[in-house]
């Protein structure tokens, strides 16, 4: 079974929720819209306090290239636009929607039939990617880039086939599993979408080994559509990450930033993703609700929840059952890569695919011990980087040393650490140091 | 016999050739040092620290030199051995010194673990800059000291540390010689250099929060709400206020101390000065002159 070859780990996948369906969340009496959901220029605002909005009506427009609109998942009144507490503490402007009813946009199709581009043959690459443009969409496995900018090739690339991620090598989450096998001849229609979009007729869809029923599911369907293959991967992290996942269905290496996946001639896009394209460009719905995981060993009902965007992340613990006694963390994405909530009213973003409940037992760190030079990190790193000597330059402020020995590679996954036999706490260096060498380099660069 | 003659000859030749060619080369590719710059660096401190600007003493002595031939030493000053020292440059290089204005390090933040609640538990590396990735610290503050000890950890001479009661970074004034490395390394940009005052006698604004008053006044109860009292109070215009916050232009500050008793949050601090005189609820006929000769002698202390 194919996989990628250079390091990796195992973390033990406690998936609670892969057997609970997905079920709508419900409405909340008020929906934030971050205008940070995404990379890139923030959206600037299209609506004033007072304006009544409906499900899909685009309260900010997209400000630039590398930018996407941000659409209302509610009906009612804007109440105000002011800034929110976001996950990291900080404070961003945001648009606030007091709800009254659930009336959607008339040009959203709201019927459950399957559409098949066949049914649409006039649909033109352009046509395709301005629609995706125009509904919003971005990268939803949590990277939240700009979708339709990786469906525009920069000049002198061509791309050769498409990739589906729907590894979800990440523990715990379980979104991308439920919709596959609830939605998936939209995400065999979407898959041919972005074949379409980009100009190529070979699409993969790599699935880890342990969600064996999608890998029969898909791979069933996947006969009636042309150029679709599905890709059984073994369960390997980070495997979703967007290099290693071409490494392991292609077996191409993308080369050092700033290289990107195209130059090898791939193009990767996450199964939620897909599955937004397809409502998007054959149901002319606006990227406004996603499928959630909200997880814990604690968590009394753990579910995958269709939420709408701005819905509060406190509103989906309350439907799960509440929030156990001894919570000690709550991490926005997954155990691995996923970030800790500063507090429960920050709303749900387009990347936000999982909340995760760990107690305080388990969010608690060990003391860190020296380092035993067992050199378990530098087999781990999946791209092939020395973590250890990363950290430490970083520490001891040698950013040329970081520099030379590629810290700008790291694709901050935190093999290392999860593998690291001392508890060292090898990425926040890393990251730190990566950090400060970009912004050193970027410094460099405006001279 | 033979072989020892002929090992001598040989060897002799072979470093009378030698000799010449050294002595040829040092002629042809000697480099003219200005002997000053050695004079220069030797009374330098040593340190090393960059605070000068320059890097090392080796380069601050070059510069110095450099600048003596230019006509003036205006600007340089070693930040670690102050106004002696430069002194001492200026009698080898034959120059006046202007009188230097000493600095020190001032953290302005002062939002104790009293004055600001921990609001979430930091439990990675203690850095400010691995802090910073996560998001705003362990309290709701975007602006103030992280207590990470990023100052700490770049200062040469041990006059900055982390306070565990007040979780914040402390200057110890006597060690501080103003070499400007804590400032650089603090990523919150906390740190500022101030003039160290007469009598070390300072007013300064102990806060960095640039949020609206309502955001600034909820996450800590002695950041600087943006108000304007204490630009309204100051005689001297010697107070401005940008983005909510208020600051001190320690050239303009005749240190009145009238903008501490303005500052409805008591963000406006008053460093090293005496403690005053607690005013008596009922002030009793013997009081009143000494209260009257405090301000005086304050005055005097402004002029010396």
């Amino acid at each position: 079974m194919k996989t990628f070859k250079i390091g990796g780990v195992h973390p033990s996948e406690n998936k609670f929720s892969a057997g609970a369906p997905v079920r709508r969340a419900g409405l909340p009496k008020q929906a934030v819209f971050s205008l940070y959901q995404h990379i890139g220029a923030p959206a600037k605002p299209v609506v004033a306090k007072g304006d009544v909005v409906k499900v899909g009506t685009m309260l900010a427009e997209a400000d630039g290239f590398v930018s996407v609109p941000v659409h209302s998942s509610v009906s009612g009144k804007v109440s105000k636009i002011d800034a929110i507490v976001d996950a990291s503490g900080y404070r961003r402007p945001a648009i606030f929607v007091d709800v009254e009813g659930d009336e959607w946009e008339e040009s959203i199709d709201r019927t459950p039939d399957l559409v098949t581009l066949d049914r649409h043959p006039e649909l033109t690459a352009e046509e395709i990617v301005s629609r995706i443009k125009a509904a919003g969409i971005v990268g939803m496995g949590g990277a939240t880039f700009p979708c339709h900018v990786k469906l525009t090739p920069p000049k002198g690339t061509k791309a050769e086939c498409v990739i589906i991620n729907a590894v979800e090598c990440e523990p715990y989450l379980t979104a991308d599993h439920r919709l596959m096998l609830e939605k998936p001849d939209e995400i065999l229609v979407g898959v041919s979408l972005i074949m379409k979009a980009v100009g190529v007729n070979k699409g993969y869809i790599g699935i880890e080994n342990n969600k064996p029923d999608a890998i029969a599911l898909l791979t069933e369907k996947a006969k009636a559509y042309p150029g679709i293959e599905v890709v059984p991967l073994r369960v390997k992290y980070p495997q979703g990450g967007e290099k290693q996942l071409i490494a392991a269905v292609t077996g191409r290496e993308v080369p050092a930033p700033p290289a990107l996946p195209i130059h090898v001639g791939a193009v990767v896009q996450n199964v939620g993703t897909t599955f937004a394209i397809y409502e998007a460009v054959m149901k002319n719905k606006p990227l406004f609700e996603r499928v959630i995981t909200v997880t814990g060993k604690d968590v009394k009902n753990p579910s995958n929840l269709l939420a709408r965007i701005g819905t509060p992340m406190a509103q989906l613990v309350e439907e799960c059952g509440g929030m156990p006694e001894d919570t000690g963390k709550v991490i926005g994405g997954g155990p691995m890569m996923g970030k800790a909530l500063m507090n429960l009213e920050v709303p749900v973003c387009k990347g936000s695919s999982g909340l995760l409940l760990l107690s305080e037992k388990e969010a608690r760190r060990m003391e860190p011990q020296p380092c035993i030079r067992c050199a378990k990190c530098v087999d781990a790193c999946p791209m092939g980087l020395e973590p250890y000597l990363l950290a430490t330059a970083s520490a001891l402020r040698n950013w040329e040393l970081a520099e030379e020995n590629h810290i700008t590679s790291c694709i901050e996954c935190g093999s290392c650490q999860y593998t690291c036999p001392s508890m060292r706490p090898i990425l926040d260096n890393v990251r730190m140091g990566k950090t400060t060498v970009m912004a050193l380099i970027r410094a460099r660069n405006a001279k | 016999m033979n072989v020892i003659l002929i090992a001598v000859i040989i060897l002799g030749v072979v470093g009378l050739v030698s000799a010449v060619m050294l002595y040829a080369a040092s002629k042809k590719f000697a480099v003219v040092e200005d002997e000053r710059i050695g004079k220069v660096a030797e009374v330098l401190p040593q340190a090393n620290c960059g605070g000068c600007g320059y890097p090392g003493c080796s380069g601050f002595a070059a510069a110095c030199v450099k600048a003596a031939d230019g006509g003036s030493l205006e600007g340089k000053l070693c930040p670690v051995g102050g106004q002696a020292v430069m002194e001492k440059v200026a009698g080898i290089l034959g120059m006046a010194v202007e009188k230097a204005v000493p600095k020190v390090a001032v953290v302005r933040c002062n939002g104790t673990c009293a004055n600001r609640p921990r609001v979430v538990e930091f439990d990675g590396v203690r850095s400010c800059r691995v802090q910073l990735l996560s998001g705003t610290g362990e309290t709701a503050c975007a602006f103030g000291c992280l207590g990470g000890g990023d100052c700490v950890s770049v200062c040469q001479f041990g006059a900055i540390s982390i306070n565990p009661e007040t979780g914040i970074a402390e200057v110890d004034e006597k060690r501080c010689t103003a070499c400007g490395a804590c400032v650089k390394a603090c990523p919150r940009k906390v740190i500022e250099l101030r003039p160290k005052g007469p009598m070390s006698h300072r007013m300064v604004v102990l806060c960095v929060n640039r949020d609206k008053g309502a955001v600034a006044n909820k996450v800590c109860k002695a950041s600087c709400i943006g108000c304007g009292k204490c630009v309204k109070t100051c005689q001297f215009e010697a107070i401005t206020l940008n983005n909510n916050l208020a600051y001190i232009d320690p050239a303009k500050c005749k240190l009145c101390r009238k903008c501490e008793e303005a500052c409805p949050k008591g963000a406006i601090h008053a460093i090293n000065f005496p403690p005053r005189k607690p005013k008596a609820e009922k002030p009793a006929v013997a009081a009143a002159p000494a209260q009257k000769a405090a301000p005086a002698v304050a005055e005097e202390k402004k002029e010396a």
